[in-house]
């Protein structure tokens, strides 16, 4: 029965965790598919963290933050298309100074405007966070183990931005291989030399792709900081944006097998706080230290032993040229 | 605190290098990877150097490392540039004292939880596992289900030592309950990782815990929201944190880091300094439970004798808190 508990408890932290995971590499997946290296969804993310708990802590709305949020991650990502589509600059350098530029920027701001060393002021006044949605009659159902449990800690129980990160993965397999825009958009980044040939704006194209990612990046990083805690510190997003490039590579840049990639990361994490001084049966009590390596451990052993190749688009990193 | 003041506080390194004669007092004190405004251990160091700032109306060179390899530079700058005292916040600085200490034998150091033995190094210890003890006891009475949580930030034996205190002093007034254990990491970024906190304080309430304490630098605020939002207790740390959720905040484990850096910074002004062991417990006043306006309604009377009678007998002595697991 504890054991039946916690797993479902740690099933539900894995879509906390893995939700801005999920956002980043979907977003990563829209810039990538057309083309362009996404390095810069940690900048991204950090920025609209940055700008969505600002905005909050001053204005009270959460809605706000996440209007911001959004804002300052696209305005980011045009200067990484400037930089990379219309100026055709190496990818990978001007994402970097993307992401270093933001790491040092969010808390100078958050010094000079709110004097708490580098960090917003704790957003607890109501509204000014997305807390977690209990769906009706949630309360009632946790008391019974089965299918009860599963009802008020899986479904019911989290914010909004969860629901809109897992809406988003089928919706964007549909755009991505349903739409017209998704054939051009993964055209453009296996042979911009055709979509040009056949009329098609490379430039436009690919802006687009890109301003997309600066979107969900921008929820993501709202969600770090309005939604999974209360206010922006440095460096907040701790490697979420490389770990979500590393789930999108992970998925083959595909947006299901990428979601899997997402929950695997996020259940070793939950897996890891969650087993720290738990009992098991047959082992008995783990070490801390073997606990905290397990994340590693596993996406090592996943990564060489249970993953086919993956192909990256063939465009990819190759700033486009039209021959004259 | 206002902004200028604030902004030549930080630029004090740089600024006053060439202003800073040799006779001049300037103290330095170099904090730790939470930073200054963590609300918990290093800033109840910075409230001791803006107190003394206050008193004396001499600037504190400060400084915020944000890498390990900053530790040393930093010393051996401010020894360079004539500080007769540099105070080392937090025990991962102790090799860099110790380096920096062998480099600059007439420059006095003081180190906060952590160990020199070199004669020019003041070695500041507090018995956490006494306020700790308090605590526990507090969790345990507060408790409804039971269930008490300890959130710990990186796994070190100075966080074991809170851990150990803290179940002790729960099993002493409730033997039957159950204390869950966490650690955020293993290295010093576990100080810093709110999300993590949170997380962790989410499983345990999760399992049942409805008081949870951290002792983890920053990452407690993520602790504590998580205590808020799930309408559960939790415990601050090091400095008095009842103020950040009242009404959710039982009490804190209050660690005097302010007093301490405050009296190592007045004595090596004053020529009273000497180098050394020093540990502070609840005698010593160094280390308490919280007890103000925003957790007095938290804390019954009858809890407070209980408190306070504790805190009596392991000052006479005769209640002993164990310091770490017998082997």
């Amino acid at each position: 029965m504890e054991l039946y508990t916690l797993i479902v408890l740690t099933l539900a932290a894995t879509m906390r965790v893995a939700t801005p995971l999920l956002l980043a590499a979907i977003a990563g997946m829209f810039s990538e598919r057309s083309g362009v290296v996404d390095l810069g969804l940690e900048g991204k993310m950090l920025g609209a963290a940055f700008a969505a708990a600002a905005v909050s802590a001053a204005t009270g709305s959460a809605w706000a933050g996440l209007g911001a949020g959004i804002g300052v991650s696209v305005l980011l990502a045009l200067v990484i298309a400037f930089a990379t589509v219309t100026q055709r600059g190496n990818q990978v350098v001007a994402a970097m100074a993307v992401n270093i530029m933001v790491a040092g920027l969010g808390p100078t701001l958050a010094l000079a405007w709110f004097n708490l060393g580098g960090q917003t002021p704790q957003l607890d006044g109501p509204g000014q966070r997305f807390t977690a949605l209990v769906w009706p009659g949630a309360d009632a159902a946790g008391q019974h183990p089965f299918p009860g449990l599963l009802y008020a800690q899986l479904l019911s129980g989290h914010n909004l931005l969860v629901y809109v990160a897992a809406a988003l993965v089928p919706l964007s397999a549909w755009v991505l291989f349903r739409t017209r825009f998704g054939l051009r958009l993964r055209a453009v980044g296996e042979n911009p030399s055709a979509v040009d040939t056949a009329g098609i704006s490379v430039t436009g194209l690919r802006y687009q792709a890109i301003v997309i990612s600066g979107v969900l990046c921008g929820v993501a990083g709202t969600y770090l900081s309005t939604a999974a805690s209360a206010g922006f510190t440095r460096d907040m997003t701790a490697g979420k944006g490389y770990l979500a490039l590393a789930a999108l590579i992970f998925g083959k840049w595909k947006p299901y097998p990428t979601l899997g990639a997402c929950l695997l990361f996020a259940f070793t994490d939950a897996l890891a706080s969650r087993l720290q001084g738990v009992d098991l049966p047959v082992v008995g009590v783990i070490p801390v230290q073997a606990i905290l390596a397990l994340p590693y451990v596993l996406t090592v052993l996943l990564l060489a032993g249970f993953v086919g190749k993956a192909v990256a688009p063939a465009a990819i990193g190759v700033p486009y040229a039209k021959e004259k | 605190m206002n902004l200028p003041r604030f902004v030549r506080a930080l630029l004090a390194p740089a600024l006053l290098s060439a202003a800073a004669h040799a006779a001049d007092f300037a103290p330095a004190i170099i904090y730790d990877m939470g930073g200054k405004f963590d609300k918990s251990f290093n800033q109840s160091a910075s409230d001791g150097t803006t107190k003394f700032k206050q008193d004396t109306g001499i600037e504190v060179r400060e400084f915020e490392v944000t890498n390990a390899a900053q530790r040393e530079q930093a010393m051996t700058r401010f020894a360079q540039r004539g500080s007769q005292i540099i105070v080392a916040i937090g025990f991962s600085q102790a090799s860099a004292v110790e380096a920096a200490a062998k480099k600059f034998p007439h420059v006095k150091f003081a180190i906060i939880d952590g160990t020199v033995n070199l004669p020019n190094v003041q070695s500041i210890n507090f018995r956490e596992n006494e306020s700790s003890f308090l605590c526990g006891m507090a969790a345990a009475l507060a408790s409804k289900t039971g269930k008490v949580g300890f959130v710990g930030g990186m796994d070190i034996p100075l966080i074991r030592k809170f851990a150990l205190g803290y179940a002790d002093g729960a099993k002493f007034v409730n033997p039957s309950v159950e204390v869950y254990q966490n650690m955020t990491g293993t290295t010093a970024a576990a100080w810093n990782d709110p999300t993590k906190g949170s997380e962790l304080a989410k499983s345990q309430i999760g399992r049942g815990a409805d008081v949870i304490f951290h002792a983890s630098g920053n990452t407690g605020g993520g602790v504590m929201q998580a205590a808020k939002d799930a309408g559960k207790l939790s415990i601050g740390c090091d400095s008095n944190q009842n103020y950040i959720h009242p009404g959710s905040v039982l009490t804190s484990a209050v660690k005097r880091v302010d007093v301490a850096v405050y009296q190592t910074i007045m004595d090596a002004k004053n020529g009273t300094w000497k180098g050394g062991p020093i540990v502070l417990g609840l005698a010593d006043q160094g280390v308490d439970y919280a007890l103000d306006e925003f957790n007095r309604k938290l804390i019954t009377p009858a809890m407070e004798a209980k408190l306070n009678q504790a805190k009596a007998d392991i000052i006479s002595g005769k209640l002993k808190v164990a310091e770490s697991k017998a082997p």
